[in-house]
């Protein structure tokens, strides 16, 4: 498959845009300036920029509560995604949800969750939605290795199957489920090999190779518009930051050593997809250097915009909850 | 006695029943790590077979509670965040609460379900809800609500040693509240309330972390010579009403402070109870101060109107004294 640079630069400034945002949040969170907690995904960009990358702006996805990357990698605000996790009236849900739940319904994203596994029976129905309105959208579904031993995920691929619903569920195997490796919580090695007991397609992908991971997505996104179900996608990357901002201030002991993330951080998305295209002449490298700019500069301006953005007033916590 | 916290005080209450019964067993997500520290050390002493990790499958794991208790065990299964609870629902409410009923007396089912609830700060809807009303109409389950170490202490052993289900909720935001709290065999009986401060002008129950803050309400509205008394019934189901009862024929007045739903909250349950049987020692209307009706919101100036405060509770207080 012949991958347009078009393409190949949107990607790699989506990757960017996520790891500055990501690095940003950690920071800000660390000093104490944004309340609350936040999961990053710093490590994992090329999986959320991979897939979104092979979707259309009708398409959705649903995500959960590691879920910024998702957001971007879809089109999110940077702006509004801020302020949201400022707690500000002018992020994407005024203030309600915060880094856990945020959601723009207008680019498709049907909202991070904090409920893991929850995300997985929404994007079935969101697929069984385009299958009954006879449109040719397909869902993205995100979630966790650890996710994939809720029962969700299960009721999830047996009932897409049956139905030839137009999915792709995207595991992100990260390594890890909370403090917990997958490898003593999961019963098997690939989580893509439960395809199987499904009667759908399930691979392994690199989850750091970002052409892969488009590649396989092209592909899943391909046969769910033609009618022909749902696909198993499992991305095997890496979480280079703790599963919670801060989380070294509560938890006693380690459960993973410096030396096997300082392997995962050699094999860095960002890089291996710079060397890819400077390698094959596709881009140049001032170029790169100015998507990498421009990114720490959009996120500055999300700061920025979310720091001037008043606090909600007390009297719309009742707002919200109805259509009314 | 000596000075614990609540999380270490859950510590205290665990590793003794552990001690001095095999047959209990810890399971759950990241109990061995413990991320909020409620299980920290056990692993060490007790062993993996017995301080048991399990995948993020709440109906799974829930559900081999229900069995193993039914098999003879006597297990103590955290579910990390109250809400999560939502995930487990069938396992609790259709198996753990009915089996002993619906098998005719046969089955024993001595699980204490461990979660942490309530808004501690930024959490957002689905980790800060108070989630105990919709258990509070589930036959066969007890409901416990420690509002500090030393019952947090004596209640979870008391719910270890119980034959029946009961589920201990333990608020987010009490963890490191620190008191004393008795050595060794310390036991709270479920069912029992405790009045926290005496007073006989009106009668505020409130429940978990909402009694710190009725205690502090209680001492400023003391300055302007109003006697607050202070209960809290410490466990829901069963409640006690006696005790309840007894301080309305004193005060004749009475606000319920719960961090729920007003919708069907637990002080809905308690106000209609007295109601019934307390009509006539009222000399006003209960009041009940309870979250607005709303999913818990993100931001803190909202988190902040939603859940009970001083403010709130103060204004209840002067409300039914008229
Ligand atoms: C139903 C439910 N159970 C437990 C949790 C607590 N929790 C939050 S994230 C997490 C780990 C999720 O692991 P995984 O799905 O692999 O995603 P990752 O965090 O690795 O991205 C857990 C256990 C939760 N939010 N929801």
């Amino acid at each position: 498959m012949d991958i347009g640079k078009e393409v190949v630069l949107e990607m790699y400034r989506k990757m960017h845009r996520i790891r500055q945002f990501e690095q940003k949040i950690k920071d800000l969170i660390t000093a104490g300036e944004i309340p609350g907690f936040a999961h990053v995904s710093i490590g994992e960009e090329a999986t959320a920029v991979g897939i979104c990358a092979a979707l259309r702006p009708t398409d959705r996805i649903t995500s959960t509560h590691r879920g910024h990357g998702h957001l971007i990698a879809k089109g999110g605000d940077l702006a509004r995604m801020m302020a949201e996790i400022y707690g500000r009236r002018t992020g994407y849900c005024k203030g309600k949800g915060g880094s856990m739940h945020i959601a723009d319904f207008s680019l498709g994203i049907l909202g991070a969750n904090g409920i893991v596994g929850g995300g997985i029976p929404i994007a079935t129905g969101s697929a069984l939605a385009a299958k009954l309105s006879h449109k040719d959208d397909v869902t993205a579904c995100f979630f966790g290795d650890g996710a994939a031993n809720e029962g969700t995920f299960h009721e999830s691929l047996n009932l897409a199957s049956i139905w030839k619903l137009p999915v792709i569920y995207v595991c992100e195997n990260n390594g890890f489920g909370e403090f917990t490796p997958t490898a003593s919580a999961t019963s098997v090695k690939d989580i893509a090999v439960r395809a199987k007991g499904y009667d759908i397609p399930g691979y392994v992908v690199d989850g750091n190779n970002v052409l892969e991971v488009y590649r396989y997505a092209s592909e899943a996104a391909a046969r769910a518009r033609a009618g022909e179900g749902p696909t198993l996608l499992e991305c095997k990357t890496y979480r280079w930051e703790g599963h919670v901002v801060g989380e070294q201030a509560f938890i006693t002991g380690s459960y993973r050593t410096e030396e096997e993330v300082a392997r995962w951080k050699a094999r860095c998305p960002i890089i291996a997809l710079e060397q890819e295209v400077l390698g094959s002449g596709l881009i140049k490298r001032e170029e790169l250097e100015r998507i990498a700019r421009e990114a720490r500069d959009q996120v500055e301006a999300a700061v920025e915009f979310a720091r001037q953005s008043p606090m909600p007033e007390p009297a719309e916590a009742g707002e919200d909850l109805w259509v009314e | 006695m000596a000075q614990l916290t609540f999380l270490q005080a859950i510590r205290a209450a665990l590793s003794e029943e552990m001690e001095r019964d095999p047959s209990t067993f810890i399971l759950g997500e990241d109990v061995a790590l413990s991320a909020f520290g409620s299980t920290r050390g056990l692993l060490e002493r007790f062993g993996p077979e017995r301080v048991r990790d399990t995948p993020i499958s709440e109906a799974g794991f829930v559900g081999a509670a229900v069995g193993a208790a039914m098999a003879g065990m006597r297990p103590i299964c955290e579910i990390e965040i109250a809400p999560f609870i939502y995930c487990a629902f069938d396992q609790i409410v259709n198996q753990a609460a009915k089996l002993r009923y619906m098998s005719g007396g046969q089955a024993r089912l001595p699980i204490t379900f461990r979660t942490l609830y309530g808004a501690a700060g930024g959490a957002a809807a689905q980790h800060s809800e108070t989630v105990y009303p919709h258990l509070l109409p589930v036959p066969g389950l007890k409901i416990v609500v420690p509002s500090g170490p030393a019952d947090m202490k004596g209640l979870l052993k008391s719910a270890i040693r119980d034959d029946n289900p009961v589920i201990v909720f333990e608020h987010a935001a009490l963890g490191r509240t620190r008191e004393e709290v008795p050595d060794g065999d310390y036991l709270v009986p479920i069912g029992k309330a405790s009045v926290k401060r005496e007073g006989r002008d009106v009668t505020v129950v409130a429940i978990g972390a909402m009694v710190p803050r009725a205690m502090a309400v209680a001492a400023h509205l003391a300055g302007d010579g109003i006697a607050v008394e202070v209960i809290d019934p410490r466990s829901l189901a069963p409640l006690d009403e006696e005790t309840l009862l007894n301080s309305l024929s004193k005060t004749n007045r009475m606000v319920i402070v719960d961090e729920a739903h007003l919708r069907g909250s637990a002080a809905s349950e308690i106000a209609a109870t007295m109601a019934e049987k307390g009509f006539d020692l009222l000399d006003a209307p209960i009041k009940r101060v309870a979250a607005l009706d709303v999913p818990i919101p993100f931001s803190r100036p909202l988190e902040a109107a939603v859940i009970p405060d001083e403010a709130r509770i103060a204004a209840g207080i002067r409300a039914v004294l008229g």
